[in-house]
């Protein structure tokens, strides 16, 4: 019996630390205005008598140690804490429950709760399985395209060339612009420039539904490729030399010293950049924002239409990423209860995917 | 002759001409915005790859750009710079402030906070976008202060996101400093804030300049914050909007939009010429943490 009231004790005071948490800076400002006024404002523990208002005053409004330190302690945490709370773990929270209900955006508090509705609408409708499928495609291609250029890149720069300093800082500029003003200036420049060098960029690759996703793989791999490519440089300097020459002694030649020895010794940037290049291009939304819109339309593929019984295809954004998908679903459909939901299944499909892809990279690692 | 040819064709020198070749194709869209924001708007249409027949174009070009009242260009570097660097500090400060004591202080609580902060790492900002356009909009119906399209708006917005990361980063340097010297001015007469701010932060310098990089080129290059809490329309829009609406206005002409662009991106080159060496560090090594 006595166990439990200690727990429950516990229990109290620890949820009186996390109200104190809050209240601190308020209570603080209305000591300073007493002391203003002249009005000093003492307590003593030996007065107090039952429990709780000991635990207050030693612990967070006396004068001991514990307490002034707990006060420092609130006031070094408050400004981050309250902030990230109050932006990023409170709308969190706030988009659960709103993606239960039938939200408009209208903001007026009236949403009417409607259980899993809008999951249920989400996932029958058609072309949000065919912009998942887009990002899916794009993600893995694009992964695949930047890694490989990446850590081409990083070979060349770490063979001890004369300008090789000026290879990094060149590959790696791209990077330093927005992904949005890269978007204008790649638009332009398949629009309007390599239209003109050759027939076979002619018509450009941005008009057809079919080619404009490669077109954006391309941006992106432009933009990415150098910044990865450090990644990949840092993780070959690293390979001891000795091992090298050793193989060298051997009788290895380029590729089976590739093999052997320097892809296992770079998995861990592997595991970096894999994860790095993962999680931008899910999140993909401004390069394709300006690149083109959500893309020019194409057919459905024939087998997602079938997977939801389709007779006819329907024309669909072939550049419509999940980013691209919710964003529209809320501020052109004004579906905002059908958005944020579309948000949290991206998200749990993003950590889940993310951990998987870290979980099996990991397992390839080896120590040094 | 062909010996000439072997000997100096060794495969070093191979290797250098294809990362010249490398190096020409990356540049090749950068060339494009520069010879091009110098023409007008017939010459970029006939000739779009040929150098420009006189430079004199790109400064009426500028001067064309800037006197554009709805686009008002000059105001949005303005406002870029201001949100940016507010936001900068106030992150740096803030999370140094908080890593220091969560790292200092080993109790229960310090723990879950610092976990609690790196569960903040793993929501991308799609998630939380929607509620937050609410959230701000319910502020001002309680406080009366206007939150969107304001600079403290912005700012408290940026410091939310931008916590998480840099105080993870600061959590495993500040880990790594010997406490002894915070003691010393503990028996010095030092209090925990000065202790703070006179002996930890700089020390701190070398985390904080990977931070500034980091958050920086985010802040800067950021468009879906911008466009959700400030908008398209708004006042104090930053560089990107200003570019996203002078494409929205006057589709296709790209003699603007290209000016646009080359001097939206020309302050970022121009700082990484002078800090080639910390941007690269800055922003390799945080990630890879």
């Amino acid at each position: 019996m006595s166990r439990v009231i200690r727990m429950g004790k516990y229990l109290l005071l620890a949820f009186i630390s996390f109200i104190m948490f809050f209240v601190l800076p308020f209570y603080s400002i209305f000591i300073w205005i007493a002391k203003l006024m002249n009005k000093e404002i003492v307590y003593d523990v030996n007065k107090k008598r039952n429990f709780i208002s000991k635990f207050m005053v030693s612990q967070w409004l006396g004068t001991s140690g514990a307490a002034q330190h707990n006060r420092v302690f609130v006031y070094f945490l408050i400004p981050s804490f309250s902030a990230f709370f109050m932006f990023v773990i409170f709308p969190f929270m706030h988009g659960l429950f709103l993606s239960l209900t039938n939200w408009t955006g209208l903001n007026t508090g009236n949403e009417i709760f409607i259980g899993f509705k809008n999951y249920i609408t989400i996932f029958s409708d058609v072309r949000f399985a065919y912009s998942l499928y887009r990002t899916i495609l794009y993600s893995v291609l694009n992964i695949f395209a930047i890694n490989i250029v990446a850590f081409f890149l990083a070979m060349l720069v770490t063979q001890n060339l004369k300008l090789k300093n000026i290879y990094r800082a060149g590959f790696f500029m791209p990077n330093l612009i927005g992904g949005l003003v890269l978007g204008y200036i790649w638009q332009f420049i398949f629009n309007r420039a390599l239209v003109n060098v050759s027939e076979i960029f002619n018509p450009s690759v941005l008009t057809s539904g079919n080619t404009a996703l490669f077109g954006l793989i391309i941006v992106v791999t432009w933009q990415y490729a150098g910044y990865i490519m450090m990644i990949y440089v840092a993780a070959l300097q690293n390979i001891p030399q000795d091992l090298i020459e050793a193989s060298k002694i051997d009788g290895a030649n380029a590729v089976q010293r590739l093999k052997a020895i320097t892809l296992p010794l770079v998995a861990q940037a592997f595991t970096v950049s894999m994860f790095l290049t993962l999680v931008t291009s899910f999140k993909q939304f401004d390069t394709v924002m300006s690149l083109t819109q959500g893309g020019p339309g194409a057919l459905m593929p024939n087998w997602i239409g079938s997977l939801y019984g389709l007779s006819e295809m329907p024309v669909v954004q072939s550049t419509n990423l999940i980013a691209i998908n919710i964003y529209q679903e809320a501020f052109s459909k004004y579906q905002m209860g059908v958005g944020q939901a579309k948000a949290i299944v991206f998200f749990i499909f993003l950590l889940v995917i993310s951990l998987l892809q870290v979980y099996y990279n990991k397992r390839k690692e080896v120590e040094l | 002759m062909t010996r000439v040819l072997k000997d100096f064709f060794t495969p070093k020198i191979l290797l250098e001409i294809l990362g010249i070749i490398l190096l020409a194709v990356f540049f090749f869209p950068f060339i494009m915005v520069i010879f091009n924001s110098a023409k007008n708007a017939s010459e970029i249409i006939a000739t779009p790859l040929s150098l420009p027949k006189d430079w004199k174009n790109l400064y009426y070009n500028i001067v064309e750009l800037l006197s554009r009242r709805n686009i008002d260009y000059y105001r949005s570097f303005i406002n870029s710079f201001v949100i940016t660097s507010v936001s900068l500090v106030a992150i740096g400060i803030f999370s140094g402030m908080s890593a220091w004591m969560l790292v200092r202080t080993k109790t229960r609580y310090s723990f879950w906070i610092f976990m609690f902060f790196l569960a903040g790492m793993v929501i991308p900002f799609q998630v939380v976008m929607l509620p937050l356009v609410r959230l701000l909009e319910t502020l001002r119906s309680l406080t009366g202060i206007q939150f969107k399209d304001t600079y403290h708006g912005v700012i408290l917005a940026y410091i939310g996101f931008g916590t998480p990361l840099s105080i993870f980063l600061f959590h495993g340097f500040i880990k790594s400093i010997p406490i002894d010297i915070e003691e010393a001015a503990i028996i010095d007469g030092c209090s925990k804030p000065q202790v703070f701010f006179l002996i930890v932060l700089p020390i701190l310098k070398p985390i904080f300049v990977t931070l500034l990089v980091l958050n920086g080129m985010w802040i800067w290059n950021d468009y879906l914050l911008p466009v959700l809490v400030i908008g398209l329309g708004g006042d104090v829009k930053t560089l990107p909007l200003s570019v996203a609406n002078l494409a929205g206005f006057y589709d296709k002409e790209y003699a603007l939009i290209l000016t646009s662009v080359l001097m939206a991106a020309l302050p970022v080159l121009i700082l990484f010429l002078f800090a080639q060496k910390y941007i690269i560090k800055g922003m390799t090594s945080g990630a890879i943490k």
